[in-house]
């Protein structure tokens, strides 16, 4: 891989500018429900930019950011229209609108071509790895000509979520309470996409219109993920879309020699948005709350749990029974009765091992005090439950008892108590068995 | 667009064909918290919310009670413009509600909002008092302070920075109710706080409720159980897209009014609560 300073740092510098202003505007896009309505104005604001080249003739930015505002407010003016005269659903609303406007932008740059070197490849998938040649003067020195476009909307984007944080956070949870506080939700939803056309004007000439869409959704998405407050959930956002940025570069010019000979290097904006899809599948799969590992886990460890419990009232029926059988071999015992594997069984009754609630004998185990008090409480609870189920639901006994084994792990000592009470202080359940009884269990 | 012309409308009224100023005789009292100037609404043309003209009195609280479909969130909804009126006029304390919505507080179907967003139940709070902060103006740490008193008069302090996908039904209503309470009315509109909630919830926002009237304010709730009407509310208004009753409960909660509001759609349920009430007041 080659870094040379001038380019490749400033390609990076611009990726993150722009990611961070996708980001940022992102998370209020993603909490609203309105990811769709970033495509939408993204597309949108081609017609936008070519009508302000047509009629002004220059590719200043001012010119283009006018184009892309006034487009972009006639993207939400439009998609409301049809969505209420209509009478169809938001999202084909949007998708009517944009994907029109687009093609009027289509056409019009098409058509003016020859005069412009406004290009509809460039348009679409961006030319990052050609900015930093197009240099200007800026206090002195020479930098790309992005570079502080792209600092500034980031610094309007910033400013205008730091000045307005409270009143886009209501808009975007409870618009009604919002505008019955008057804070108007429309407005700032109308002020939202006059920042998103804005900034996909800005950045698309870098990473295209397509990917500006990813750089707006997927940080945020993951980082919705991974938080539950709005201030970490932006934090999060803007490390993530930094870091799709500088590592999207970094695979670009290292990934491709290594998969094929005599490739240089790839696509910059293609590899950023590919690192954000694994920075976001990674999520998906880790996340502590949402992830899918996180809850395998959770649903595991939830498993062992029962496992255990259920070890423990077979060990206290067996001690029941008029002979007990003494010891017994409850790894086998669990592996028939609950239908699960050896392995879980035997990580089950380690478990209980350690925590002193099994002994181990010659030919098998027995519980232990703690054990036992531990069982007398599953055994209540089940027993309770029974009762309660004949009793108040009429259920017939025979039937209970599957319900009454799933309900024993969730019920409370005091949810127990509750149980006690309403079915009227029952000494045995519906079968006869007699419902272990807190006040006697020391003995 | 929005206003249906009165030919079109299938069930013409006096009061139909001239829309925003009040044509009824009966004069309204200045001073009112709620005073509702004829009110009609519609949805694309098709009238859902007739002639609603009402004084609603002070300190009291009120019930909204009517079949699905009868505009009882309507009502609350047009009253607080977050849908268009095709005429009326709504005054709030003998003035336009417009200018006086910092003394409306407002708690919405639960169902509303996105429980997944990334807030506690303490930002939820302080959101109600956002309208005092004003535009642009940071959250003090006595507003902070409010929106903890609030969520504490609910009892779920402990939860106050739980996120609020973690709370349960009930408590995700009282994380409203706080909200409301934060911000500090004197009017309140409530769209069924008591939809789905475990019963120690139910006891909790009846107990804020009383709290309220003690405090001379005024509450209208949206209310679906029947069998509780008597005992919740000083006041009921019967709705079934216009206002068939309204006064004090012991006055219009009747056989026959629940019979014009409710007409076939009155299940097997709600006929045995009606019972049940009739015998109540009959005993008493």
């Amino acid at each position: 891989m080659q870094w040379t300073h001038e380019i490749d740092t400033w390609i990076v510098v611009i990726g993150v500018l722009c990611s961070l202003s996708c980001a940022l505007l992102g998370n209020f896009l993603v909490l609203q429900r309105m990811s769709m309505m970033g495509d939408a104005i993204s597309h949108a604001v081609l017609p936008g930019l070519a009508v302000a080249f047509l009629i002004t003739g220059s590719r200043s930015s001012v010119a283009m950011l006018t184009g892309a505002v006034i487009a972009g407010l006639l993207t939400t003016l439009f998609t409301q229209w049809v969505q209420g005269f209509g009478k169809v659903d938001r999202g084909a609303a949007m998708g009517v609108v944009f994907t029109s406007l687009f093609a009027i932008g289509l056409v019009l740059i098409v058509q003016a071509a020859d005069s412009i070197d406004l290009d509809p490849n460039c348009v679409l998938y961006g030319a990052i790895e050609l900015a930093p040649l197009d240099d200007t003067l800026f206090f002195g020195s020479r930098v790309p000509r992005a570079v502080p476009l792209l600092a500034l909307v980031l610094l309007v984007n910033a400013a205008v979520v730091a000045l307005f944080y409270k009143e886009l956070k209501i808009s975007s949870f409870d618009p009604a309470l919002a505008t019955a506080l008057g804070i108007n939700a429309n407005a700032m939803h109308y002020l939202l996409m006059v920042l998103v056309a804005v900034t996909a004007v800005a950045s698309f000439e870098m990473i295209g219109s397509i990917l500006v869409i990813a750089m707006l959704i997927v940080p945020a998405a993951a980082a919705h993920l991974l938080t539950d407050r709005l201030g970490a959930m932006i934090a999060v956002s803007l490390v993530f879309g930094a870091a799709s940025a500088a590592l999207g570069h970094l695979a670009a010019i290292t990934v491709p020699p290594l998969l094929f000979t005599g490739v240089q290097d790839t696509t910059t904006s293609g590899m950023m948005v590919v690192v954000a899809g694994v920075l976001f599948g990674t999520t998906v799969l880790l996340a502590p709350r949402h992830g899918a590992i996180s809850k395998a886990w959770h649903r595991w460890a939830f498993s062992l749990r029962m496992l255990k419990e259920d070890a423990l009232g077979l060990l206290y029926r067996f001690e029941e029974l008029p002979s007990p059988p003494g010891p017994v071999s409850i790894v086998t015992m669990l592996c028939h009765a609950k239908r699960t594997g050896p392995l879980l069984a035997r990580l089950a009754v380690i478990r209980l091992l350690a925590e002193g609630k099994l002994q181990r004998q010659r030919n098998g185990y027995t519980l232990t005090a703690a054990g036992r008090d531990q069982a007398a409480g599953l055994i209540r609870a089940h027993r309770l439950w029974e009762s309660y189920l004949v009793d108040r639901i009429a259920l017939p006994a025979d039937h209970v008892h599957r319900t009454a084994e799933g309900l024993e792990h969730i019920t409370t000592e005091s949810l127990a108590q509750a149980l006690y009470e309403r079915t009227g202080h029952p000494a045995t359940d519906p079968h006869g068995k007699a419902i272990p009884n807190p006040d006697h269990k020391q003995n | 667009m929005k206003n249906a012309p009165a030919a079109e409308q299938p069930n013409p009224t006096p009061a139909g064909a001239t829309p925003v100023q009040p044509a009824t005789g009966h004069e309204h009292p200045p001073d009112s918290p709620l005073s509702i100037h004829d009110m009609t609404v519609a949805y694309q043309r098709k009238p859902v919310l007739w002639d609603v003209d009402l004084d609603i009195p002070e300190g009291k609280l009120i019930g909204i009670v009517g079949p699905n479909g009868a505009g009882k969130s309507t009502l609350i909804k047009a009253c607080l413009d977050l849908i268009p009126k095709a005429s009326g006029l709504v005054s709030v304390y003998g003035k336009p509600y417009r200018r006086q919505r910092k003394l409306v507080g407002y708690v919405p179907q639960r169902e509303s909002v996105d429980w997944d967003f990334p807030v506690s139940a303490l930002d939820v709070v302080t959101m109600g008092r956002y309208g005092k902060i004003g535009w642009c103006m940071p959250v003090t740490r006595a507003h902070k302070q409010a929106a903890m008193t609030a969520l504490d008069r609910v009892g779920i302090a402990d939860l106050a920075s739980r996120q609020i996908s973690q709370l349960s039904g009930g408590q995700q209503q009282r994380v409203f109710l706080a909200r409301a309470l934060a911000q500090d009315a004197r009017l309140y509109f409530m769209d069924e706080p008591f939809a789905a909630v475990d019963a120690a919830t139910e006891k909790a926002i009846v107990a804020i409720l009383q709290q309220l009237k003690t405090s001379g304010k005024t509450a209208l709730v949206v209310h679906h159980d029947l069998h509780t009407v008597p005992e919740y509310f000083d006041w009921v208004i019967f709705l079934n897209m216009r206002v068939v009753a309204f006064g004090p409960t012991r006055e219009v909660f009747t056989q026959e009014n629940l019979h014009k509001t409710y007409g076939g759609k009155l299940t097997l349920l709600d006929q045995a609560a009606q019972a049940l009430v009739i015998a109540e007041r009959g005993g008493s």
